[in-house]
This record gives structure tokens, sequence and C-alpha cells, in this order.
């Protein structure tokens, strides 16, 4: 273990804007996005799954993209805007996203939930009338292992019309 | 930078690949030069063509090193090239499209990595910046192993130039993956010009089965001058891929034995060719990578 001391000396400075809020701290090079988000900020919604770039847990939106953040250092998020699930609802009131899929039973454990919510915010961001297709190919980076998926289409349908209303 | 930080340096783009491998410590690098904050890496540019000598020089695509698979699948441009948005668009998953890059891909060398097998059907040359100065390597030369290029240590890929193919030509990259994050089992590309429903030129390289990916040269050869109409001859097509399932060399692992990933490629062959001779009459054909 490096000494505090040690560790500060090794520390880079990075400003990165988190749910609209700026953080400014000096971290490891190596320490990850994912653990930036969770240790340093204290938002804990973002899921470390597989931590292998696979499972999509840790999704998060990158200026609008959705990326896996165990998948990038937290250094190289310097400097742009991060959107994590507890970003998603405004003054107390659930995204039509996060309602959608409370609406649909589209979760279960809700392990993988965040992850597949930033994604899905990506998809109807930039299309919001996928047709099923697309939305598995949207969703096709975030496992889930209750749901079978099937309530999770249901959500993204929902979630897309209801958006499409307001 | 990199020949000062000496060997134990080593440039990171997407990180897609390079991140996961330092998780499972089978990559140790002491020092990551970060390219991703260097201005007008990424960027997706159109040659005209312009008559050389003679004869006319085909245009071409530039992609800048640092161009992420989610632009070049969402790019107008790409649409010229077919095969280059079925590769772009098969990649991994969304996430991993929004950060990995072409010259990234293609430097990390993996010997189940999509763009080294698609690009390999194209008139393709990398280009290379290091403290030498600039040169272009052919891409058919440029990965020489396993994970192992041309470049040296200290040298970086700025940019990846595509031939685009003449009229009459069209292709198609297909890849078998048992779910969309994870590595293909086999992939196929196939690249074919007609005249006349006659396959005048073929080429056709298969991914995942070998070291680097691998032309199946006695199956090109199987196509060239036979007619591929809309009835396509379907002896022809099978001897094809016969002579592709021969080409193959692929290592029995989690993914599958020998002999399944042969057969996978026999009908990612099969299917890759009849896309491709479609495409090459000018029908618009819908072709992405198959998940499991």
């Amino acid at each position: 273990m490096l000494e505090t001391a040690a560790v500060e000396k090794l520390a880079v400075s990075v400003s990165i804007k988190v749910n609209g809020k700026p953080h400014s701290r000096g971290v490891e090079p190596r320490m990850l996005l994912v653990e930036f988000l969770r240790e340093a900020c204290d938002l804990t919604g973002t899921h470390v799954g597989c931590d292998t770039t696979y499972c999509g847990a840790c999704t998060v939106l990158m200026n609008g993209l959705a990326v896996k953040s165990c998948t990038m250092f937290a250094v190289q998020a310097d400097g742009s805007e991060i959107t994590t699930v507890e970003g998603l609802e405004k003054d107390g009131k659930l995204h039509p996203i996060q309602k959608a899929f409370g609406d649909s039973y589209g979760l279960q454990c809700g392990y993988c939930t965040p992850g597949l919510l930033l994604s899905t915010h990506q998809l109807l961001s930039r299309n919001p009338e996928p047709s099923e297709k697309e939305i598995r190919k949207a969703i096709a980076g975030n496992t889930c292992r209750c749901t079978g998926y099937m309530n999770i289409f249901k959500a993204i349908e929902l979630a897309g019309r209801n958006m499409r209303r307001t | 930078m990199l020949s000062q930080l000496g060997e134990g340096a080593k440039f990171l783009a997407g990180g897609q690949s390079l991140i996961p491998l330092m998780k499972l410590r089978f990559a140790n690098p002491e020092y990551l030069v970060d390219l991703n904050f260097i201005p007008g890496t990424s960027f997706i540019k159109e040659e005209s063509s312009v008559p050389h000598s003679g004869a006319l020089r085909f245009g071409a695509l530039h992609f800048g090193a640092m161009t992420r698979h989610a632009e070049i699948e969402h790019s107008a441009l790409t649409k010229k090239i077919p095969i280059l948005h079925d590769c772009a668009a098969g990649i991994a998953d969304v996430q991993v499209r929004n950060r990995g890059t072409i010259g990234g891909s293609l430097a990390e060398a993996d010997p189940s990595g999509d763009w080294a097998t698609a690009l390999i059907t194209l008139d393709c040359t990398v280009h290379s910046l290091g403290p030498g100065g600039a040169r272009t390597i052919q891409q058919k030369d440029f990965i020489t192993d396993a994970y192992t290029t041309a470049l040296a240590h200290d040298e970086l890929v700025t940019e990846v130039e595509v031939r685009i193919p003449p009229e009459g030509s069209g292709g198609a990259y297909l890849a078998f993956k048992r779910s969309a994050p994870v590595y293909p089992s086999a992939s196929a590309a196939v690249q074919l010009t007609l005249a006349d429903d006659v396959c005048q030129d073929a080429a056709i390289a298969l991914g995942c089965v070998g070291l680097t990916a691998i032309r199946a040269t006695e199956a090109e050869t199987v196509l060239r001058g036979k007619i591929l109409n809309r009835n396509v001859n379907d002896k022809t097509i099978a001897a094809a891929a016969e002579a592709a399932r021969a080409a193959a060399d692929p290592q029995s692992d989690m993914r599958g034995s020998v002999e399944y990933k042969r057969q996978l490629v026999v009908a990612l062959v099969k299917r890759a060719i009849q896309i491709a001779a479609r495409r090459a009459r000018g029908e618009q054909v819908e072709g992405a990578h198959l998940y499991a």
C-alpha cells in the first residue's frame, strides 16, 4: 500500500460535471470512472456487475452517449458531462423512462436497471419511435438475468410513447 | 513521447480491449499515453476519383485513427462501402462502439478483432507516424501475428484509407457471436466484383479462426470467372465455402470446437457470398453480425 502522501503525489486533478454538478478531485490515474462516481462522488446508483466490459450494469452517459464506466479511467472523463441514474429524476419526479420501467415491471432485482435506463436514454433521445429490432440492438450490451427482457422491451416502448406525447 | 517513456509505455485509444486486458493482468503497461484528447484524429473524409496515368484512380474514404465504431456506423459516407457499415455496426454493443476506435482495433491486432478481417478484402492502407516520420503500410502487411503489427513500439496509426470499390462490386461482413458484447466465434468477409453476373474478382477473408485474418485464396479462385446470377449457382458457392473450410485454422476454446468453427465458416461464407453478390448487382441488403 502506498502512503497517503505518495498517493497524493500521484494524483491527477480532474473536473467532471456529474448530473449537472461540477466535481473537481485529485485522483489516481488508474482510478476507473465507475470508482470515481461511486467512491469520490458517493453516487452508488451506478453498479459494477462483471467488471469485464460485458454486462453493462455500469453504463452511464458521457456527453449524451452510453459508455461502460468500468472500461474508462476517470482521467479520461476530465472536462466531460456525465449522467448517472441519479441524474434522471427531476424535482422529485421520476424520468418517463424510470416510470415506464416501473409501470411495465421491467425489472426484478434491479441490479442491471440503472444501466438499462441510460442505454434506453441514448436510444430514445436519437430515435423516439424505435422498432423492436432497434430496441434489441440498443440494449444488446446490457445483461439482465431476471426478466427475460420481455417486460424491458415493453417498458422501452411505453417510455417512447409517453415521451412522444409530452 | 513514447520513445522517451520506453518499452513499458503504451498508447491508449478507445480502451475497450486494453483496459479489460489490464484488469486481467495480461497487459501491464507502466505508462499509458491517452490519445483521446488530441484534436483532429477523429474524422471520415471522402477523396474523389481522379484520372491517373490514363486510367481512373478510384476515390477513397479516409478514417482518422480515433474515429469511433459508432461514428463509422452512422456515417452516410460509410454506406458507399457496405462491408464497412456491416463491420462497424456489428462490433460488440452500443457502449463499446461509442468508445472503441478503428485505429485502436487494428493496432491491437486481436485475432478475434472485426476490422482486420473486413478491411483485408479491400484496397486498404494504414497511415502511421513515429519519431522517424510518417509512413504507409498496406493493410495486408500490417498485422503480422496475433497481437503483433508492423508498427514499431513508438509508432501509431494516424489514418486508415480505403479505396472505394469499382461499380459492380459489392461486399458483406458477417460474424457469429454468442451474444453481443463478446468476440465472434467466427467471421467472414466477402467482396465480389461482377460484370453481367460473371464474377470478375473475389476477395474472401476469415476472422477468429487463425492467429490473424486469413485470406481464403482457393475459395476466391473457385468463384472467379463463374456466373453468379439471381438463381445463384449453389454448387459454385458450396465449393467456395468448402475451400474456405479448408483454409480456416481454428483453435478449440470456450467459443467452440475446431469442427464447429469450421462448420460456422462454411455457413458464414455462403451467406456472405450471397449478400455480396446481391449488393454487387445494386440491391440494398441489410446485413450485420449474427447473434446467437
